[in-house]
Formats: structure tokens, sequence, C-alpha cells
């Protein structure tokens, strides 16, 4: 094996104490040092499965916004329709922001606390490109646009991982248990004590994400530790969330693909807009037009049906076709298989064969997710 | 720090190799070496009889993190391999130096292994990568 020295600066979240105090395996994150497991990535995996377990996602970019053109702004920004849930406060929405081209520029969570009001996350190794692009396309409307760095971010996920939580907040003046899925509340606000709760997640499990200032991140992640939920690295995220069949940008899309051959039609929203006029948001002429001459690839799940480990960028072969492509792909802790995602061409059958170094492996092709809620899904075959 | 055994040999490349008294060596990877790996969940072992030259990549383990080679340490042919190793890699994180072994070969040249580092010098190589 070889190992790589890289002697760059690496930035730190408030948590970086709290990780080597539990003993870390810190590694190079897109220039951020993170947690990779804290001693076995694949239990940390388990624990959040079939309990409650804890990330550090400070690295993530905050973005509020803020002004009367806030919604029409997304609606033009956003390939999915935030204007749908502009009267739902706290409601959270998935989309992607595209060029004009329809390639995916990010992905990201949009908090539509009010319709003057809303709170974005996007991922930290995308974040200058973000800033720049949504500041380019404010224009003149009246936007406040302000990347919130100081503010912390912890995810708290796993079966047991709310009830745990709110034990964990227990004073902090919230009152996070009426939450609804996919509903994010701000309680203290503009207060010290400032608590964001969202009952979102990319780990297919119920729980929360905890927003804080950056100052009261540690005593937050300590007192969840006291409750019993478990640090996890960010390598048990990236199984998790491959099992759950969530998309990661960079792997299974970006700049060049657009969402409808990255699994994520779902998320572009083509409706007519609350006046019933056509939403003319970025990219949707691209998107169009590429409906209208056909999708050549669609997005899948595969199973690896032999021995090998599914990695991205190994080529997927398909018989009488040209070659697909893995985006992601690891080992399932929970299904102990080996299963990843791949973009093929839109005719692939129910079976492939991967390249695995010099070898050529049979891999079952699925839809996703594999697993939700701790459960194995039962595979539905493309 | 990791254990690094003083009666071993080492390569750069992170193996170990002990020289059994038969003469042919067995070889695995450094505790080290799992450590930055993580939990192992697929090993690809040569073949009994395979022939390699020094340097030559020859195995391949795989933690949920990454594939990693394993180069051949010296020129032989492979004599063993662990084959508790295809059902239970995690083998390797318990004891990399014992039951985690990858392999055994029979190096055609003897004085071959005098190449090899000595547990100081991987020792000096561990600490200068860590910084």
């Amino acid at each position: 094996m070889t190992t790589s020295i890289n002697n760059t600066p690496l930035k730190t979240t408030p948590l970086i104490d709290a990780h080597k105090k539990m003993g870390a395996k810190l590694v190079d994150f897109g220039g951020w040092n993170m947690p990779i497991h804290y001693g076995s990535q694949i239990e940390e995996h388990h624990q959040v499965r079939r309990d409650a377990g804890m990330f550090d996602v400070c690295h993530m970019t905050i973005v509020d916004l803020r002004g009367c053109d806030v919604m029409a702004y997304l609606a033009k920004l956003l390939a999915n329709d935030v204007t749908k849930i502009a009267q739902q406060p706290g409601k959270a929405l998935y989309s992607c922001m595209l060029n004009p081209q329809g390639g995916v520029i990010d992905d990201l969570i949009v908090y539509v606390m009010q319709p003057t009001w809303v709170r974005l996350i996007v991922n930290s190794a995308t974040r200058t490109k973000d800033l720049a692009w949504m500041h380019t396309q404010l224009g003149s409307m009246a936007i406040d646009l302000s990347e919130r760095d100081d503010l912390a971010m912890i995810a708290v996920q796993g079966p047991n991982a709310r009830q745990l939580a709110q034990q964990a907040l227990v004073n902090d003046r919230t009152q996070a248990d009426t939450l609804k899925p996919f509903n994010a509340q701000l309680f203290n606000e503009s207060q010290e004590n400032e608590r964001f709760i969202a009952r979102t997640g990319y780990t297919g499990e119920d729980g929360y994400e905890i927003i804080c200032a950056n100052e009261q991140v540690e005593d937050l992640w300590e007192q969840c530790a006291k409750v019993g939920i478990k640090p996890c690295g960010l390598g048990a995220r990236d199984t998790l969330r491959l099992e759950a069949g969530m998309n990661l940008y960079g792997n299974d899309m970006d700049d060049t693909h657009t969402p409808l051959e990255s699994g994520l039609s779902w998320t572009v929203d083509f409706s007519n807009d609350f006046s019933n006029k056509e939403r003319l948001f970025i990219g949707r002429t691209a998107l169009e037009q590429q409906l209208k001459e056909g999708l050549r690839y669609k997005f899948v799940g595969l199973i690896l049906n032999g021995k090998g480990i599914l990695r991205a960028h190994q080529k997927v072969i398909v018989e009488g076709t040209e070659a697909g492509e893995l985006t992601s792909g690891s080992f399932s802790p929970t299904m102990q298989k080996a299963i990843g995602f791949a973009r093929v061409p839109i005719n692939t059958g129910d079976q492939c064969l991967v390249a695995i170094r010099n070898k050529l492996v049979p891999a079952h092709v699925v839809s996703l997710p594999f697993v939700r809620h701790g459960k194995i899904l039962p595979p539905i075959i493309e | 720090m990791s254990n690094i055994p003083p009666e071993l040999k080492y390569t750069a490349s992170h193996e170990w190799i002990r020289t059994e008294e038969d003469g042919s060596l067995t070889v695995g990877i450094t505790e080290h070496a799992q450590g930055l790996l993580g939990d192992m969940v697929f090993v690809e072992l040569p073949d009994i009889g395979d022939e390699f030259e020094a340097e030559q990549d020859c195995a391949v383990v795989e933690s949920v993190k990454a594939a990693s080679d394993i180069y051949c340490p010296i020129e032989g042919e492979i004599i063993a391999v662990n084959e508790d190793l295809e059902d239970s890699p995690e083998l390797i994180n318990v004891n990399s130096y014992h039951e985690g072994w990858l392999f055994r070969i029979q190096p055609l040249k003897a004085e071959h292994v005098d190449n090899l580092m000595s547990a100081d010098d991987y020792a000096e190589l561990v600490e200068s990568e860590a910084h």
C-alpha cells in the first residue's frame, strides 16, 4: 500500500478537541481535518442502523437568505419548486442547483422557515463556486445572502436518536418532539442558546440535524455522548448514505451530468408555478431538450454477485451496448455485500458485469435504495 | 505508536516479512497499515505456484474505505496463502502479524532478504509519514 503526505494546513471544526479526546482517527477530508472513524467504521455503521450515532457535519456550508424576493429567487435558482411549500413554515426540500446546460452545480437542502427567510445547507467541497453562483443570480433582487460560519452543525441519526437527543437537549429549552419528518424549527431565536432543529439526515434513519452557535456545539456534543449517542465518523456516513440510496455530490452527479441521468428526476419540478405559468428555473431548457432527445443513461443500484468490492469508476459491461460506470461503491455492512450506484445505458436489463481489476464479476441491477429504517429492502429488479 | 516487532523485516509499502525455519518467508501488512486502511472487507490473494518479482503487485486488500495493492517484497514463488481471510478478512485488523498473515513465498535467492528494511528503519519511515 502507499500513503501520501499533504503539507497544507487543514481546517478544523469546533469539535476537533472532542474528536481527539474520543480517539478519532482524523483524515484530510476535502481540506478539513475530520474523523473518519473512532475505532471501527463498521461498528459505527451498525450503531446508527440499530441505535443512535452522531456526526460532526460542521464542515458543511450554511447560508441564510432573507428578503421579500426569496421565493422568486429560489424559483429560478432551484430545479425543485420551493414555492409549493412557501406556506408551510419549517418545511424542508431537497433540490439541485443547475447550470444553464442542466449540469448539477450542487445539491442542497432548503428549509423554508418563512416565505421571506430560508436556510440552505450546501456541500463544503463546492462552497466557493456555490456562493459565487448564488451571488451572481441575485441581480437586483431584494435579498440578504449571508454565509453562517458562526454556526455549527451535528447530525444525530438512528432509531433511538430523536428520543436520546431530546434528553440531551433538555436544558436547552427546545420542544422538538412534535417535529414531523422533513421539518425544522428554530428555538430560542437570537438568544445565546439558539437551536435550529431539523428532522432530516443523510443515513436513511430517523433523527435530527441540529445547528447551534460554534461556541456551544462542544457542550451539545458532550451532552449527546452522555445520554448514549455514540460518535461516528465520515466513513460510516458514506456507507449509510450509500445503503440509503442517497447521492454524493462529485461522485454521483456533477457539473457535466444532469439530475435526469443521476437518479434525481424526482427532484426536478416541471409543473407550473402558483400563477399557473411555466417556472423558468435555470437549466430547464437543457433538461427539456434532453428529454426530447431521449435519455441515454439511467441511474441504478448494483449488488455484486461474486467476489470483490464495488468502487467508483469501475466499468459496467452490458451485453450488446456501450459501457456504464460505477459512481459510488463500497461494502454494505447491513447487507454484507458489495453495493454501488452506476450510470448505465438506458436499455440495461437486470444483469451486468463489472470490471474489477482484471476480472469481470456479475452484478444484479436493482432500484434504490438498498436499506431504509434499518431494513434491507427486497431487491426490485430494474 | 503502533507495534513494530523487531524480529521482522519490512518494506516501504508497509508489508512485514518473517523468515521461517525452512527458509520460506511469511508476508503480511503492518499494524500501522491496517490502522490506516480501517475495517477489512475483502482480500484477493495470489494462487499457490504463482511467481512474482520484487515490488510486483501480487494481492489486494480492501477495507470499507479503499482497495490497496500488496507488493511482493522479494522475487520468488507463492507456496501458501491464508485461506481463512476469504471468509474473515477482519483477521488482518485483529492481529496483522499473526492470524492476519497473507501468503508465504519461497525466495529465489535467500540473500535478497538482506535488502529489506529493519524494524528501526521502518519505525523511522512511519514516524516521518506522520508529519
